[in-house]
């Protein structure tokens, strides 16, 4: 039982990191109505970026944290800028997916060209290495990737739902025309979204390379994808769906690899997800989208 | 009076096919004017091409001396044109509240806005009953109101109205053009598109007739109402 609950904790961790890129491609989605492949890959720059603060310079853990999360909000900002909007007019839905895989396969080239492909051992950010609670001994980072997610999504909400940018997101994903009657910049608000998204997965590179030490330029490549999966299990475009998307996956996969296979576990995830979609095909949280007249 | 918008020359294209060949036409201030023509005649796309939502292939606008021809949509609403759009397009999920609150995004006078607000509950009623209550979950009359209220949020000089009578109850019709007549009471000009050309004459000044992208008629509303050509056209007489 003891080994089952650490396990579902565990299962929670993971999935909270999951959940936290997970909000990233479900809001871009919603609001640039397109799927960001290359999105899995800022997790990657993220981490890197970290590792070259920390561990090549040797400067403070924060300090590297703060680089990390504001160099993936730049790189989001600027690949939106440089690859997305200029093909925003196009109205080819194609040529903006097949940009972003292009987009994605640059930066892991670009990984590959600066750090090599030997993978760099990520030292852990977080300072406690476990913390006994009755008979459950918990990682550091496992605690601290569920605290950390809690927070960050407690702080999106508070964001879209209090503030007046978060208003013009909501505003622009329901009707982008509409939203720029009432003197929303479509553009700024695509900006910030990538901005926001980008931001969180920078987090999420730090979290996740905090607890998988092994750091390669495809890094970002698998959770990127089963971040993809937790969006749309919990319905793309919702991003409570992605929250819960995200962490039904984790559990389900340390689960799976625990007591089921270690190798099957990936492909268990996807069978779940390709279930759910047979059930219900707007995913958990999904709405099912009304043609309008 | 002082003129207000001043539409010159405006050509717009889709693709190959032109929308506009070419439209003049102007609004000088407390005017009602009404856009009248059959569907598909560019009534939606010569407002459309106003607050910006459509490139121009020619022509400028003008409004109050100052060209916008090339101002993208988001900067108009802050120099004083609100656009009710065709369709009402208000946003499905969020309230009628946030609904009303997005039309005064680019205010900055907090103290004004909620003045404002109180005014337009006291204009709709049933806005205020259903303040909480999701857009899209309102009746079309309910939406067309509130597409109303949120263009008044932003406390517009010029309010261009696309369709409001569309898809609704005669009821419904009756009370919108009321209000339309009230809101160019209180000092906003109007420009009106509508497919209801009586109604639309009934309460204009001014009107022009648009036929396949061009302006084929034009004067006074209470001598189209009068006219032959017009009353066969568009009046069903």
């Amino acid at each position: 039982m003891v080994s089952f609950i650490t396990n579902l904790i565990n299962g929670l961790s993971l999935g909270s990191i999951y959940a936290i890129i997970a909000i990233g491609y479900t809001m871009v989605y919603g609001i640039a109505k397109m799927l960001n492949f290359a999105h899995g890959d800022i997790i990657m720059v993220g981490a890197y970026i970290a590792f070259t603060v920390i561990t090549t310079l040797s400067l403070p853990v924060g300090l590297g944290i703060l680089f990390a999360v504001g160099g993936c909000l730049l790189f989001g900002i600027a690949i939106e800028k440089i690859a997305y909007k200029p093909l925003r007019k196009a109205g080819s839905p194609l040529a903006v997916l097949i940009t972003a895989i292009g987009v994605s396969y640059f930066l892991e080239n670009m990984a590959l060209l600066i750090f090599g492909s030997d993978p760099k051992i990520f030292s852990s950010v977080v300072p406690f290495q476990t913390v006994a609670a009755g008979p459950f001994v918990i990682p550091g980072t496992t605690l601290i990737s569920i605290v950390v997610s809690l927070i960050l999504v407690t702080a999106l909400q508070l964001f879209i739902n209090k503030t007046k940018p978060g208003q013009a997101m909501l505003a622009v994903s329901q009707d982008r025309d509409a939203a720029s009657l009432m003197g929303i910049s479509v553009n700024g608000t695509i900006s910030l979204t990538f901005a926001i998204g980008s931001a969180m997965a920078g987090v999420a590179g730090v979290l996740l390379c905090s607890a998988y030490p092994s750091l390669s330029p495809y890094t970002g490549a698998m959770p990127g994808i089963k971040a993809f999966v937790a969006a749309v299990l919990g319905g793309i475009g919702s991003i409570p769906g992605a929250m819960i998307g995200g962490l039904v996956l984790g559990i389900i996969e340390i689960l799976a690899r625990t007591y089921i296979s270690s190798q099957l576990s990936d492909a268990i995830v996807f069978s779940v997800l390709i279930i759910v979609l047979l059930v219900k095909p707007t995913g958990l949280m999904g709405k099912v989208i009304q043609e309008k007249v | 009076m002082a003129e207000m918008l001043k539409v010159e020359d405006l050509k717009v294209k889709y693709g190959v096919i032109p929308a506009l060949k070419g439209i003049n036409f102007k609004v000088d201030e407390g005017e009602v004017i009404a856009l009248i023509g059959a569907n598909g005649a560019g009534k939606t796309t010569a407002l459309h091409t106003i607050t910006g939502l459509v490139e121009k292939s020619g022509g400028r606008v003008l409004f109050e001396g100052k060209d916008i021809t090339h101002t993208p949509p988001h900067k108009i609403v802050s120099m004083g044109i609100a656009h009710v759009p065709e369709g009402r397009r208000v946003f499905p999920e969020l309230t009628v509240y946030q609904n009303l609150m997005l039309g005064a995004y680019t205010r900055k006078d907090g103290a004004e806005k909620a003045e404002t607000l109180s005014g337009i509950y006291r204009r709709f009623p049933r806005l205020k009953e259903r303040e909480k209550q999701l857009a899209g979950t309102l009746s079309g009359g309910e939406q067309q109101m509130l597409a109303m209220g949120r263009a008044l949020m932003s406390k517009p000089r010029l309010i261009l109205m696309d369709e409001p009578s569309m898809g609704l109850s005669p009821i419904f019709v009756n009370e919108i053009f009321d209000i339309i007549r009230q809101v160019s009471e209180q000092g906003v000009t109007v420009l009106l598109v509508e497919q209801n050309a009586k109604k639309a004459l009934t309460i204009a000044d001014r009107a022009y007739v648009l036929e396949t992208g061009s302006i084929t008629n034009s004067g006074k509303a209470s001598d189209l109402l009068e006219d032959d050509s017009i009353r066969k056209a568009y009046l069903g007489e």
